[in-house]
């Protein structure tokens, strides 16, 4: 008895928190998990700021599998919640297809800005640009002339990462060997931090002693033996560079926080269109820290941050491989 | 490629099978014992991951290893002897109560994650204490000059975790107990034909009990193994589909020891492969894609169960509850 009144009060709260969350935003996380040490918890930690500085409060959910995604959705569409944003490009034809069916809602998706919907905002990042910035610095620090890349799922936007680092690397040194392993080909692979551990290995085998992760909670597998095995590693998306002092030569950052943290700050009233953020305008950038301050050398730094400048002025461009699907370099 | 070249390359393919057949070799020789004594196992990776979790989480709070390995195998025993009530003293379905498992630790495992950790049911990166490392054999250092022989004692051989060793070794005690005991011999009759064992005045309540536990035992190494040898932390689903592939091993090995050890390495080498080489060219003319070789161990067991290679043949009595005539 006393477990059913338990569970009739838990019920009542939540029917009247819900009153009251009205207008609260809410945040959908993807697979990868909010603790993924990486994109998700970026979105997490931009959120988090926002509910700091206001007060206010939102409503997230983990998805724990491909099924939930059009029901999460549809669910804080329904309970009121404005704006909702999601975290990941494979929102894009869920959401294509829920977001005429709540005008009065605003939708904002990251990774994903080719949606033509009036109540969305879609922002992109041009993430071969900041995997560019990375390659320079892992062909700098690379004493093997071989590096590495792992990516999560084998799809356009890890591919982009991919190609934007290779184009980094050969910009320094065009004779550079450059392995690339992707994690897997379903949602599961940004979840599986054995595997890319056994990658890391795989790669070490071959030569590579700086290797590059894009690939959500996978790549703290590849951190992990990267520390384990003395070599160098990249990190992505968050700065991971605290996660093995002295072990991460840097992170590329892509600043899932700000774009969320602005759509929150927007409000009921969002900007609506789609958006990229990219090194121009501080969307995705290199990490420097006390933690990587002595293996990121002063020589890697002004390499780094000429390219910088370069790629803002427009004198490099970065080829985009979601713009044609291919890569000019291997 | 050179011969030194190819030859560091099938050094490192080598070592990386052994790493990757581990999981299996456990949950397989799981599966071994549960199903020679006439209970089905489908439970396999629900064992794993309810020990991956229990190992990480314990090793992680008292910040040793073999606590935490203790633990693993504790939460796997419990998971086995649900097994053995539901499958052995109630007489339910084998392969339901191993599926129910399977989803109980799959729910299990992140809802108490969640609440004990609060990181989204993972547990936390685990310090250096709270995991395994590489043992080095004596003489590895000074044998490595050898040619051949050196790296391949050096490299492949020695630097393996604890539980790796342990994982061989249990392939001949496993044949030497099967085969070449009292215990071993009982064991299997259970599976094939309970009816005499029993005329023979020999529970077979017992001995399908003794099997089921053992299986835990096992596969709690084996999920300790996942989450504090090969990782370094736990993490949701993370034996993804390990258990599986054991069951089509053991298929594969027709419920054999020294079979077992051969199928669980075969499909550690086509892990390993495809981790090492993602698209294999051959000769220019085609490519073999990465999708191709992770899908082999299963072909190869629907190969093997089709009948082309040889016959495999389960325990005569396996998946029957057992009933004493009245």
């Amino acid at each position: 008895m006393t477990l059913m009144q338990k569970f009739l009060g838990a019920a009542a709260t939540m029917a009247l928190t819900a009153g009251i969350a009205a207008a609260d935003p809410a945040i959908i996380f993807d697979l990868g998990g909010k603790f993924d040490k990486s994109f998700n918890e970026a979105a997490f930690a931009g959120a988090t700021r926002w509910a700091e500085e206001t007060g206010g409060s939102f409503r997230e959910i983990e998805l724990t599998s491909e099924a939930q995604r059009e029901q999460a959705l549809r669910r804080f569409a329904e309970g009121g919640f404005n704006p909702v944003v999601m975290t990941g490009f494979s929102f894009a034809s869920v959401l294509d297809a829920v977001a005429p069916d709540y005008p009065d809602t605003k939708f904002a998706v990251i990774d994903v800005n080719w949606l033509d919907q009036p109540n969305v905002r879609g922002v992109g990042f041009a993430e071969q640009e900041g995997s560019y910035l990375v390659g320079i610095a892992a062909a700098m620090a690379s004493k093997s002339g071989t590096v590495s890349f792992i990516g999560g799922m084998d799809v356009p936007l890890i591919q982009a990462f991919a190609c934007g680092y290779v184009q980094g690397v050969k910009s320094v040194n065009p004779d550079l060997v450059v392995i690339q392993n992707m994690t897997g080909t379903t949602p599961a692979a940004w979840n599986d931090p054995v595997k890319g551990g056994e990658l890391t290995k795989a790669q070490i085998g071959q030569g590579s002693d700086v290797v590059y992760a894009a690939a959500g909670g996978t790549g703290v597998g590849v951190l992990q033996t990267a520390a384990d095995e003395n070599i160098l590693s990249i990190g992505v998306d968050s700065n991971q560079n605290h996660l093995f002092p002295g072990k991460v030569l840097t992170s590329m950052m892509k600043r899932v926080d700000n774009a969320v943290y602005e759509a929150f700050t927007q409000g009921v009233d969002m900007e609506t269109g789609n958006f990229t953020m990219n090194v121009a305008n501080g969307g995705v950038d290199y990490a420097l820290d006390d933690n990587n301050a002595e293996i990121f050398t002063a020589e890697i730094k002004t390499a780094v941050d000429a390219a910088k400048a370069a790629i803002s002025d427009g004198s490099i461009s970065v080829h985009d491989y979601r713009a044609d699907n291919t890569c000019p370099v291997k | 490629m050179d011969f030194a070249h190819a030859f560091l390359q099938i050094i490192i393919a080598m070592d990386m099978t052994i790493r990757l057949s581990v999981v299996l070799l456990f949950a397989c020789l799981a599966g071994l014992y549960s199903e020679r004594a006439g209970i089905f196992d489908i439970g396999l990776e629900g064992k794993l991951l309810i020990s991956a979790f229990f190992s990480a989480s314990f090793s992680y709070e008292t910040g040793n290893v073999w606590l935490g390995l203790l633990a693993g195998v504790g939460a796997s025993m419990v998971f086995a002897l649900i097994h053995g009530i539901a499958s052995i003293t109630y007489r339910g379905n084998q392969l339901i109560a191993g599926v129910a498992l399977n989803f109980l630790a799959s729910g299990l495992t992140i809802v108490i994650g969640l609440a004990w950790f609060k990181e989204g049911g993972q547990s936390p990166a685990l310090p250096q204490s709270s995991r395994f490392h590489e043992l080095t054999l004596p003489f590895a250092d000074t044998l490595r000059d050898i040619p051949l022989f050196g790296p391949l004692y050096a490299d492949v051989i020695s630097g393996q975790k604890p539980l790796v060793y342990i994982a061989f070794l249990l392939i001949p005690f496993t044949w030497w107990l099967l085969f070449r005991t009292r215990f071993g011999l009982r064991l299997r009759a259970v599976g094939e034909n309970p009816a005499s064992v029993d005329t023979a005045g020999v529970s077979v309540i017992r001995y399908r009990y003794a099997a089921v536990m053992i299986a835990g035992v096992l596969c709690g190494l084996g999920g300790a193994y996942l989450a504090t040898s090969q990782a370094s932390a736990f993490g949701r689903e993370m034996s993804s589909g390990r258990g599986f592939i054991a069951l089509a091993a053991l298929i594969f090995a027709k419920w054999r020891p020294w079979y077992a050890l051969m199928s669980c390495l075969l499909f550690g080498f086509l892990e390993a492969v495809s981790n090492l080489y993602p698209n294999i060219d051959v000769f220019g003319i085609f490519e073999i894609p990465v999708q191709f070789t992770q899908a082999l161990p299963y072909i190869l067991t629907v190969v093997i169960l089709a009948g082309f290679v040889g016959k495999a043949v389960a325990p005569r009595a396996g998946g029957e509850p057992y009933v004493k005539e009245r």
